[in-house]
């Protein structure tokens, strides 16, 4: 027997395309907007939802026929808010370069809309085994649009990519900017980010006719 | 047996044996971690201060390298000749003055009680640094740092680090592409204690000209580079009577 039967195996591979968190049910645009002006921090937010809502979408599924229907949206925010206090502390004593690095993030992942709409709307109805993979493909979606934007973001903003300065210098005039060209400088803020998100959600629609909706 | 979730009485349960499990949870995680945790802050500030006044592993170009944990208390002892506290008039020396909590000052300074200004004094190769440590605020949340001056009160070399900046824009103030130009620029304008300036459209984004008083802001973050300038400023001030009497030496 597979590993992953076919419905598994969709469980994870929609969320990257046709079912992107992202583009299509236009969830945790707050983070893509905030952190994308560099690669570096879109690739770590992305790991680190990952994390999150792998474990949290488990511990909901485990706990969704116990949970009262009219508190479960707090009990949802205590179980994210635990998680990422208890990873957060853990680090802090273990590895506390790394919870350096990890501590800006914390509170965009909690307010994360990502994490609590998949509890919503997955976890609470599905086994853990499931939710498990419902949660790596979303979040593995939405990494996959952060690492997009990011991309476009740190290239033609800063004309880095991970730090690297991959055009040249634009101070001391090398690379390309030695014929003129110049960093945009507003691709740094966020509006960008909603341009570039709306240029994305415009290519996969074209691309996939099915995805637009009729008014 | 299915419970019955809809009743309040299993609602309010519910809710309270939650809030006791995850509450008493964390508790014992903090309570259990807290002396690692305390430790790992303490080296932190050692590396810190001597990162500002330049014992660290940077190399030439890319990223920040401090010195590593485990010969930072040596090393901190080393080139860390004095620990001095400035209160009003009175200056005292002491050992423990790296873990003063410059917030807690702040506070106890509205309330009208004196405050208690630590001051630490490096002494490498024969020069000498005045560290002063630094606290503002950011665009989110808290900001701090140390800088280190000599007897000219010219800028040896800052650090500066954040609570919650924004990743790729404010929070690239603790970059080395950042505090590396507050090298060699003086904190005073003639007389006045003018602080450093992170000005936009200066036209010298390499920072050639050392005695404006301002280094190049980074694009995207205008609050926090505004929020490093007002902490300079504020922060240096505070030891201004002492300064003199360093200038005054000189």
């Amino acid at each position: 027997m597979a590993l992953l039967s076919k419905k598994d195996t969709g469980l994870i591979l929609d969320p990257l395309a046709d079912n992107n968190p992202i583009t299509i049910q236009v969830l945790g645009i707050c983070s893509a907007l905030a952190i994308t002006a560099e690669l570096k921090a879109s690739i770590v937010m992305a790991i680190s939802v990952l994390f999150v809502l792998g474990l949290g979408n488990v511990v909901i599924s485990l706990m969704r026929n116990i949970i009262p229907s009219k508190i479960r949206i707090i009990v949802q925010l205590v179980v994210v808010a635990a998680l990422v206090i208890i990873v957060d502390q853990v680090l802090k004593a273990f590895a506390y370069e790394l919870s350096k690095t990890l501590s800006v993030f914390v509170g965009l992942i909690i307010t994360n809309c990502i994490i609590m709409g998949r509890f919503e709307a997955f976890a609470l109805g599905n086994g853990p085994w499931k939710s498990f993979l419902d949660g790596i493909g979303n979040a593995a979606g939405y990494g996959l649009i952060l690492v997009i934007v990011g991309f476009f973001r740190e290239l033609l903003g800063s004309g880095t990519l991970l730090g690297f300065k991959v055009l040249g210098d634009p101070i001391t005039k090398t690379g390309i900017y030695a014929i003129g060209y110049e960093n945009n400088g507003f691709m740094l803020l966020s509006p960008m980010a909603l341009i570039v998100v709306g240029i994305i959600i415009w290519v996969q629609r074209s691309r996939n006719k099915a995805l637009i909706e009729e008014n | 047996m299915a419970i019955n979730t809809d009743k309040n009485v299993y609602t309010v349960a519910f809710a309270a044996i939650m809030v006791i499990v995850v509450g008493s949870v964390l508790a014992f995680l903090a309570s259990a971690l807290s002396e690692k945790i305390k430790q790992n802050e303490k080296l932190e500030k050692q590396q810190n201060i001597l990162y500002a006044m330049g014992i660290n592993e940077n190399e030439d170009e890319g990223s920040v390298n401090f010195v590593p944990t485990d010969k930072v208390a040596d090393e901190f002892s080393k080139y860390i000749k004095q620990q001095i506290v400035i209160e009003g008039d009175k200056i005292t020396e002491n050992d423990e003055a790296y873990l003063i909590n410059l917030k807690q000052q702040e506070t106890a300074a509205k309330k009208g009680n004196t405050r208690k200004l630590p001051l630490f004094i490096g002494e490498k190769d024969g020069k000498k640094f005045y560290i002063i440590p630094m606290y503002g605020k950011g665009l989110w949340d808290a900001i701090w740092g140390f800088v280190s001056l000599d007897e000219n009160l010219v800028v040896q070399g800052v650090y500066f680090d954040h609570k919650g900046e924004t990743p790729g824009l404010g929070a690239n103030i603790k970059q080395r592409y950042f505090m590396d130009d507050f090298e060699g620029e003086s904190i005073l304008d003639g007389t006045e204690y003018a602080g450093i300036e992170v000005a936009k459209g200066n036209n010298d984004p390499l920072n050639n000209t050392k005695d404006d008083n301002e280094v190049d802001a980074l694009a995207g973050a205008t609050i926090t580079g505004n929020g490093v300038s007002a902490m300079i400023k504020e922060s240096v001030n505070l030891y201004k009577s002492y300064l003199e009497t360093i200038r005054a030496k000189n």
